[in-house]
């Protein structure tokens, strides 16, 4: 670590800064907002980003401009607000409500009122990002906000008609103040490095700032957006001793074109990158668009998605179909690997001591590319089986497939025997029956809480029958809700 | 005096306006206050607890010498340090320890508690303790129950006629079953109470509970001190749904019991894998039938067994049993009919109230049995419904012996079948299936009848008290408590009607055991019809001691006194309400007055399982259309149409948000939402991650709620509104008999299909299997 470092968290907390000596590295923004300025308005419904009511408004500057993200607090780190600015439901009215809680109260959007500060907040960040075009793009921003009373119908209506509210002069006065604080703070370079009652609490600017920081503390746990190891503290209540942040490594942040690859640095996250990845397969966006909640996405990165070996983590057995590769980074250098050997077996990765992941490396060009994830809720669930095709049919036979599966087996996987299957036989449906029984031999996935095994299996071949029945013409009705069917209920 | 031009002008927030909720600008703010948000007084402490890691078995050694040496840790209780009666049991029987001291009786089931400084430290610390049990292998199931008849309670018969003769008689007969999971409140804002030490030893419990009395009363026992030293106070809830009736005094308990032993205030905040883990849920019930019908589909005979799953105590089991046996006919007659209901007993977490407190699963079976008889007869269910409707004399009689005088689901029913044009949408689903091989729509119009009243009787009784200061300005407080429902605002609202003052004047309460004593809890949908009659009789009282003083005063009769928006009217003149009350006050006329209302013409003897448990009926149909996908199980609900009686509203507004929030809770119960024990009996859905309830994208694109305009109260309830907060929960059987209706596409309509609750993808797929499988 440089010289360049400080040792206390400055953020702005709504509009005033504030110089805070962090006691302990694991706090929460949550617990922090809750217990020291005692704004009580945000909650807590599970400590785990599921539920929301504990979302606030996050800015911090993208390219010198300030960005606003809804993002839980309950799991994000206090020190990871460093530079940025945090907007609470406490910062949302001045001398009248915000359009999107006056629009709230006006049409029943509350019951009990507890998810609601988290609801205002999401919706205020809509706001603040210039509003939404659709029901789709409503739901979107509220998926991660769980209401038990209203069925979300008054919810809905008070977003369409506020979220896209021009915002008064006030706001725009406001927003461009705290945009000239955080560049002012910006402009020190200085990295965070904390000492704090249970370890250091680390958050590097430069890839060597970071290797060198791993090299120091070969034990340290390396976080980006905590949306997994963030519960490993309010859920396994482990304390995380020390902690270094990727977050802030700038070349972490970025994302690069090249002619073969979108490389997306470890630091990207899942908001980030959307666009991108929809750019390459329209199936992969609609993929992102499912993964958790608006709140994970905004923190949540790919890299960390993939470092954490989730068995089931959406992202990997796309990618894994793809082709995509890894590049891992040390202070002894760089290597690159593709993904699928990444995943060794559960609970271990091809990951050496003193190595981060550092770039992820998606392929542009892709055959006939399909992913399809199976949960038990539609929408920010985790997936029970995700299955994901990248498929080259030439003259009606199968030259090459790329065929991964996650959630039927320890870690994300090719399924190998189906390929193979497939591979210089005629695209037709007596080769995916053949190809269905070659899957069953190439997983023996698990009973848990969200499928059986024989659900996964049954599953998991109707995916791949699925994604032939696509490439049909014509086409065989595979949506669930077409976008018209119910348009002339819709009125009243 | 003022002018009479005033006169015309209507009060703000009187009966029937629909107003926003009394804490709607709070809470869009974060200023309401819930229990967690109170300011903690200097030294508060925080609790845990700590279990063994076995669903049964005897307690052989617990060693808690690392709890207490954990940082901050103040106290460290067990079951030896409860001073009075170790059982919160709502219905005293003696099986809801407080904390576990023999024998641990389900997974997770608390054995110590711990108080630390931090909430942090106090989880840490009971992570610390050891808890040896001889554990046995624990009955996790129905199936096991019913396999070893381990019984929670007797088993419990309802008679009319003979169903066995019935069936025997019958032209057709067919049999069947069903299966439905049980479901978590998942309210936001977990179990949580404060308490606070006070003189003499008494206490002071700000808690989260539906049922602030039987809190006081309960946490009265465990300290061995009268009810008269514990105070319960309830500003609101984040939420209850059933889940903080009796589930709430385990937890105030321990809270009380910190405070008394340290001097320092304590909270016993659940996080939400404790609160899942740790409290009770929606009853899981099997049931099966045999039922006897005619070649129309009409059913002549039906017997009925149903088991529920209660876990570990008695809690309200019996209770909610029998209301699953009061809703099984829903909406039909049954003519000859058996039902019965096991009670069995699990080695799991002791299952409670829920929203419906178990209507909706005894509703379930009899809409099932319905749906197998239209399926076997070939008719569309709806038509199926509709001849097995409730009817005239001869026909109108309950499995219970009551009669139901006000069937107006005939009327509904027609009206809901015309405006959401369910004929000519039934002919385009089915043209669509034939031509959709893997995608397939399904629609279905389901009604609901649900019983208003608790079914024991002497709960069926509430308190008010209104003060009016002399500025005039009114303080209501009354038995309820505010979960969201908006009871608050309705009672107020009603008050505002009674002294024709703008509801604004009114200042809403929290609810306090010192202010209104012995109250039930604000459950079976009772609230508004109870508080609201007896804040209105205490508003009667002070009224009639104004127009008594306004006719001395003034040499009036009592005709001449008439209250008028924010005035009153004395014979030729008008007075402020602000200048009568001063006056009154200063003529020494008492401005505060208690109100007590009992429901009436109630009674039921449950030993003959006959009588007239309910008031009067609340009424409801929704239709919905869903499409699944047989490839996969998924699914999604493409539109719903509601029509709801609830009488004479008192708030349209609140009331949509009910009927709305109760359907979408339901068909999360219905669909997404599964629990899931492992073998040991622990539960592995004890949190959002992994339990899922619905969420903003599966409201439906199309949904329409109405309320029935000609609905009235046929009886003479609080301005002949009705219960609303239960029955709309019910309204989600539609989308579950969709689902099956759509899987019913595969075979041609001719079976029902073999589909158990929650119709989760997995579900629906293996559901979808079994019926091409046939059909082949």
């Amino acid at each position: 670590m440089t010289a360049e470092t400080r040792s206390t968290v400055r953020l702005l907390l709504g509009w005033t800064p504030v110089d805070i000596a962090v006691a302990d590295s694991n706090q929460t923004v949550l617990q922090y907002l809750r217990d020291q300025p005692q704004l009580k308005g945000s909650k807590e419904g599970c400590a785990e980003g599921d539920c929301g009511a504990c979302t606030v408004v996050v800015g911090a500057l993208k390219d010198g401009a300030i960005r606003y993200s809804a993002v839980n607090a309950c799991i994000l780190f206090l020190p990871a607000m460093d530079g940025k600015q945090i907007l609470s439901v406490e910062q949302v009215a001045d001398t009248e409500l915000h359009p999107v809680q006056q629009a709230l109260v006006e049409l029943h959007g509350s019951q009990c009122g507890y998810c609601t500060p988290g609801i205002v907040n999401s919706l205020l960040c809509l706001n603040l990002n210039g509003g939404a075009a659709d029901r789709q793009a409503i739901d979107d921003a509220l998926i991660g906000n769980l209401c038990r009373c209203t069925g979300y119908g008054p919810i809905i209506e008070a977003a369409e008609k506020a979220c896209s509210t021009e915002l008064s002069a006030a706001w725009k006065t406001r927003i461009a103040a705290a945009q000239k604080q955080l560049l002012s703070w910006a402009a020190d370079d200085q990295a965070l490095a904390l000492e704090t009652r249970n370890g250091p609490y680390l958050a590097p600017k430069t890839p060597d700032q970071l290797a060198a920081a791993l090299d120091a503390h070969p034990a340290a746990t390396l976080v980006a957006g905590a949306t997994d190891v963030g519960l490993w503290v309010t859920k396994l209540g482990r304390s995380l001793n020390p902690l270094i942040s990727v977050a802030e490594v700038a070349d972490l942040q970025s994302m690069r074109l090249t002619d073969s690859h979108l490389e997306i640095g470890a630091a990207v996250t899942y908001s980030e990158a959307h666009q991108a990845l929809s750019e390459i397969s329209e199936s992969l966006g609609e993929l992102v668009r499912r993964i958790g909640s608006r709140q994970v996405r905004n923190s949540g990165t790919i890299g960390g998605n993939i470092a954490n070996g989730s068995p089931i983590g959406d992202m990997p057995p796309a990618l894994i179909a793809m082709g995509a590769s890894l590049v891992l980074r040390s202070r002894a250098g760089r290597r690159e690997i593709p993904l699928q050997d990444f995943f060794i077996e559960y609970g271990k990765q091809d990951l050496r001591p003193g190595e981060f992941v550092g770039r992820v490396l998606v392929p542009r060009k892709l055959d006939t590319f399909r992913c399809y994830k199976v949960s038990k809720r539609f929408d920010q669930d985790i997936t029970a089986v995700l299955g994901a095709f990248n498929i080259a049919i030439e003259n009606g036979a199968v030259v090459s497939a790329r065929i991964a599966y996650g959630g039927m087996a320890g870690v994300p996987a090719r399924a190998v025997g189906c390929e193979a299957a497939l591979t210089g036989k005629p695209w037709n449906m007596k080769t995916i029956e053949t190809a269905k029984v070659a899957l069953d031999a190439d997983f023996k996935p698990m009973t848990d809480m969200r499928a059986s095994a024989a659900y996964r299996t049954l599953a998991a071949r109707n995916l791949l029958e699925r994604f032939y029945l696509e490439t049909q013409n014509p086409a065989v009705a595979l949506e669930l809700a077409s976008r018209n069917h119910m348009k002339g209920l819709v009125d009243g | 005096m003022a002018e009479l031009t005033r006169q015309k002008e209507r009060i703000r927030g009187g009966v029937a306006q629909a107003l926003a909720h009394d804490s709607a600008s709070k809470h869009v703010t974060g200023q309401a206050v819930y229990v967690d948000d109170i300011p903690e007084p200097q030294g508060t402490l925080h609790i845990a607890v700590g279990s063994a890691a076995v669903a049964q078995g005897r307690i052989t050694n617990l060693n808690l010498d690392a709890v207490r040496a954990a940082p901050g840790v103040v106290c460290v209780l067990t079951a030896d340090d409860i001073p009075g009666l170790n059982d919160v049991s709502p219905t005293h029987s003696g099986d809801d320890p407080v904390l576990a001291g023999e024998r641990v009786n389900f997974f997770g089931q608390p054995v110590f508690a711990v108080a630390a400084e931090t909430f942090m430290q106090a989880k840490a610390a009971a992570r610390l303790g050891v808890v040896d049990c001889a554990a046995d292998t624990p009955v996790l199931t129905i199936d096991q129950a019913l396999a070893k008849n381990y019984l929670i309670s007797q088993d419990h018969e309802m008679v009319r006629g003979d169903a066995a003769a019935g069936l025997k008689a019958a032209r057709n007969r067919l049999s069947g079953q069903m299966e439905m999971g049980g479901q978590d409140h998942f309210y936001l804002e977990g179990q949580v109470s404060m308490a606070v030490p006070m003189e003499d030893g008494d206490v002071l419990i700000h808690c989260s509970t539906q049922h602030p009395s039987e809190v006081q009363h309960n946490i009265a026992h465990v300290l061995d001190r009268p009810a008269n030293a514990v105070t319960v106070e309830v500003r609101r809830m984040g939420g209850a749904f059933g889940g903080k009736e009796s589930q709430a005094a385990q937890w105030a308990a321990l809270a009380a019991l910190v405070a008394v032993r340290t001097g320092r205030a304590a909270k016993c905040r659940l996080d939400r894998d404790d609160d899942m883990s740790l409290t009770g849920k929606r009853h899981e019930l099997a049931g099966k039938w045999t039922v006897g019908y005619d070649d129309d589909g009409r059913i002549t005979a039906a017997d009925v067994e149903m088991a529920t799953r209660c876990g570990n105590s008695k809690d309200l089991s019996d209770a909610i049993s029998d209301r699953a046996m009061f809703h099984l006919d829903n909406a039909y007659y049954l003519d000859q009919v058996r039902i019965l209901c096991k009670r069995l007993r699990t080695d799991t977490v002791s299952n409670t109230a829920f929203r419906g407190f178990g209507g909706p699963q005894g509703m379930m079976i009899g809409e099932r049995m319905i749906e197998s008889v239209a399926r076997a007869v070939g008719k569309d269910p709806l038509d199926v419904r509709k001849l097995n409707f409730y009817g005239d004399e001869g026909r109108n009689t309950t499995p219970y012996h009551m009669q139901v005088e006000d069937f107006v689901l005939g009327d509904m029913i027609a009206e809901l079948e015309t405006t959401s044009d369910y004929r000519a949408r039934r002919k385009a689903i089915t043209a669509f299936n034939e031509s959709s091989p893997v995608i397939k729509r399904g629609l279905a119009l389901t009604p609901v009848k649900f019983g208003i009243s608790f079914t024991t009787t002497f709960l069926n009784q509430a308190g008010a008290l209104i003060h009016i200061y002399k500025d005039g300005s009114i303080l209501l407080n009354h038995g309820g408590t505010e979960m969201g429902q908006g009871l608050f605002l309705k009672v107020a609202q009603v008050v505002a009607e009674e002294f024709q003052t703008d509801v604004d004047r009114i200042k809403i309460t929290a609810t306090n055991t010192a202010k209104v004593p012995n109250t039930s809890a604000t459950a079976a949908s009772s609230g508004t019809d109870m508080n609201g009659m007896a804040a209105m009789i205490a508003a009667r009282t002070i009224k009639r001691r104004l127009i008594a003083f306004a006719c001395n005063q003034y040499k009036v009769e009592e005709s001449d006194v008439e209250f008028i928006p924010n005035q009153v009217r004395i014979g030729n003149q008008v007075v402020d309400f602000d200048d009568l009350i001063g006056q009154a006050y200063l003529n020494r006329v008492q401005l505060s007055a208690t109100g007590f209302y009992r429901t009436p013409k109630i009674h039921y003897d449950r030993t003959t399982a006959s009588g007239r448990p309910f008031y009067y009926f609340a009424y409801g149909a929704a239709v919905a259309e869903v499409a699944i996908d047989t490839l996969t199980g998924e699914n999604r609900v493409l539109a719903v149409d509601i029509l709801h009686d609830v009488g004479q509203s008192l708030n349209p507004a609140i009331d949509i948000g009910q009927i709305e929030g109760g359907f979408i809770q339901g068909m999360g119960w219905l669909t997404t939402e599964e629990l899931w024990w492992d073998d040991s009996g622990r539960l592995r859905t004890h949190a959002p991650s992994t339990y899922k309830i619905p969420t903003c994208g599966d409201r439906p694109a199309h949904m329409k709620v109405k309320l029935w305009e000609k609905g009235r109260n046929a009886e003479a309830t609080i301005h002949r509104s009705k219960a609303v907060g239960e029955p709309p929960l019910m309204l989600a059987m539609s989308v579950f008999h969709a689902i099956s209706d759509a899987l019913s596409s595969l075979d041609g309509y001719r079976t029902v299909p073999d589909l158990d609750a929650p119709a989760t993808p997995e579900r629906i797929l293996m559901a979808a299997q079994k019926l091409k499988a046939k059909s082949r």
